[in-house]
């Protein structure tokens, strides 16, 4: 028995959202009187390998295969599938993104594991093993009990605060069996990516705004105070069905769900199906003229106000540090 | 070109959630139950696939008897038939497991489906499909066509967006805007009724998966409202008070 858990690389580090997973998988560890384990596939350097040591891993596996630089999500499966027999590991911790998400599955596939999305607490072993989840967006929770052998967990951001230590872990070379058939299937042919901004489901502080901004060329106001806050900024889904910011940054029922420590929404109504992807924000502020917009229900801070007005002050207000 | 799609039966969106016998049972009573809204941009892409190239839509959903209604709207909406495995859909592997089992005997060049559902939001389906059946699977599927036994495919990533090429046969979790959401007309509400609907049980019982209860968020606390001539007041509180600056 041990704990194995997926980190994703991105461009030379372990995704933030990496390190929280390494350190619940250390933490699930503990309870189960087991070890962890950390996989890494694709190129990395020593340093960003050594960060997995430093939020709980005892060890790193890591395949340098340059053939797995890109997100394969089959061959991905297959290598950890792989390194989880090798290491005997019956619980599989990874963080909920683009890629965790569909190596959970295809590894549930593979090693026929019960597996539990949206995890946002640590296992209560006391009765069996059971998780807490977030299920219907963010307006419920289940407490599920994982009756298979082998569990994955995929858990959602801010699940636990993550703390850095100065442990070291050994980097051992993995090389799993890499079937050629797997690189072929599916040929990315071009990729868009914003670059420099705070990527919205990593991000620990969101600046959102909705149809009270009129137009796309007033969102100058929004993107001024996301980057004095160092940000990432959102949307409500009409602003994305009207083309006034690109569909990442729709957030709600349909869109990306967030749970950062501060949300900010400012000309949004609070529909439900907007507040469903954003109600598990540690701190949400709302700003909007109408003192009836039924997001102030959900706010933890509020001002009644003209978004023209209180947004530029509010970016005045964090730059000159009051 | 034979598509299967396969749908959930899901609270609408505005349904405030509660819970009933102890909190183990989500509470039906008043409840509207709809298609899930990305399964509906599966099924409005299919339909429209179908009516370029030809082909079938089968639809398949693994529910009770009252996801019936669920059922004959997508084939109001233009699929030729539905497929019902007649069980309570409460594990990701066992859905993915009767979904696999249908698609093996009736070899689909495109299996297509939400990118997660609305009630459970797993997004696993479709990939422990995939998987099962040996094939690629690809989510959240933003745009699709399709020129011979080729995907051009757009998914969404963080940030951005990826294009891609794959070979049929495919899984697909499909999203926005990958088609218009169609409305049923009277002619396909009244065709839907005479389209065949096929129940047939569960193969296997593998649930690896058991909810034990449910429980609903606690209340915020009261919103403090800060007058807006004093706006910058905000930014002190999100510091000192909140501590999230
Ligand atoms: C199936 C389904 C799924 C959906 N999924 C989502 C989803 O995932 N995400 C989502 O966001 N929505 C979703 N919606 C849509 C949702 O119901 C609302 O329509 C949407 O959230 C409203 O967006 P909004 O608040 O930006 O716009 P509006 O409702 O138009 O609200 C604009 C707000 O701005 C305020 N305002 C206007 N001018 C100013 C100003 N100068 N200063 C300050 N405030 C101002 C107004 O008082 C108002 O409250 C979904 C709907 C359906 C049916």
């Amino acid at each position: 028995m041990s704990v194995l858990v997926f980190v994703e690389l991105d461009e030379g580090t372990l995704k933030a959202s990496s390190l929280e997973a390494v350190y619940y998988g250390s933490k699930v560890a503990e309870k189960l009187n087991t070890s962890v384990t950390a996989i890494a596939l694709g190129e990395a350097s020593q340093d960003a390998l050594a960060q997995a040591g430093r939020f709980g891993a005892q060890k790193v596996l890591h395949a340098s295969n340059a053939q797995l630089n890109e997100g394969n999500t089959v061959a991905y499966a297959s290598a950890v599938a792989e390194a989880a027999n090798q290491e005997g590991s019956t619980v599989i911790v990874l963080a909920k993104s683009s890629l965790g998400d569909a190596m959970a599955a295809r590894l549930a596939g593979k090693l026929k594991a019960g597996l539990a999305a949206n995890v946002i607490d640590l296992p209560d072993l006391s009765n069996g093993f059971r998780v807490k989840r977030s299920i219907y967006t963010g307006k419920a929770f289940a407490y599920t009990e994982l009756t298979a052998d082998k569990k994955i967990l995929a858990i959602k951001k801010n699940t636990l605060t993550p703390e850095e230590s100065d442990a070291t872990a050994p980097v051992e070379t993995f090389q799993p069996t890499l079937n050629e058939a797997d690189f072929g299937t599916i040929k990315v042919t071009n990729v868009e990516k914003a670059t420099g901004d705070v990527l919205l489901p990593e991000a620990d502080l969101v600046v959102s705004a909705g149809r009270g901004l009129k137009g796309p060329e007033n969102w100058g106001i929004v993107e001024d105070l996301a980057q004095a806050l160092g940000a990432a900024t959102a949307c409500s889904k009409p602003v994305s069905d009207l083309d006034w910011r690109p569909h990442h940054e729709h957030v709600g029922q349909t869109g990306i769900k967030v749970s950062p420590n501060l949300y900010i929404a400012c000309g949004i109504s609070g529909a439900i199906q907007h507040l469903a992807g954003v109600n598990s924000s540690k701190v949400i502020v709302v700003i909007n003229k109408d003192p009836e917009a039924p997001f102030f229900k959900s706010a933890d801070y509020g001002i009644v106000g003209d978004v023209f007005d209180v947004l530029p002050r509010l970016t005045k207000a964090v730059k000159e540090g009051v | 070109m034979k598509i299967l799609v396969c749908v959930t039966s899901v609270p609408d969106t505005t349904t405030k959630i509660t819970f009933t016998d102890n909190n183990t049972k989500l509470n039906k009573a008043g409840v509207q139950f709809i298609t899930g809204p990305y399964d509906d941009y599966a099924l409005s892409r299919a339909v429209e696939l179908k009516e370029q190239t030809g082909g079938t839509v089968t639809v398949l959903n693994v529910g009770e008897a009252d996801a019936e209604p669920v059922i004959r709207k997508c084939l109001a909406i233009g699929a030729d038939d539905a497929i019902r495995v007649n069980a309570d859909p409460t594990d990701a592997y066992f859905v993915a497991e009767q979904i696999a089992a249908i698609a093996k005997e009736n070899q689909y060049d495109l299996i297509m489906m939400g990118r997660e559902t609305i009630d459970y939001n797993g997004g696993q389906v479709h990939g422990i499909v995939g998987e099962m059946l040996g094939i690629p699977s690809i989510s959240p599927v933003m745009k699709l066509a399709i020129s011979g036994n080729t995907a051009q495919i757009t998914r969404e990533i963080e940030g951005g967006k990826e294009e891609l090429e794959a070979n049929l046969p495919l899984v697909l979790g499909c999203q926005e805007p990958i088609a218009d959401w169609k409305i049923p007309n009277m002619r396909g509400i009244m065709s839907a009724r005479t389209k065949p609907l096929k129940v047939v049980e569960p193969t296997g019982t593998d649930k690896l998966t058991q909810v034990a209860s449910y429980e609903l968020p606690a209340p915020r606390g009261a919103c403090k409202m800060i007058p807006a001539d004093e706006a910058e007041t905000l930014i002190k509180l999100l510091r000192t008070e909140a501590k999230v600056l």
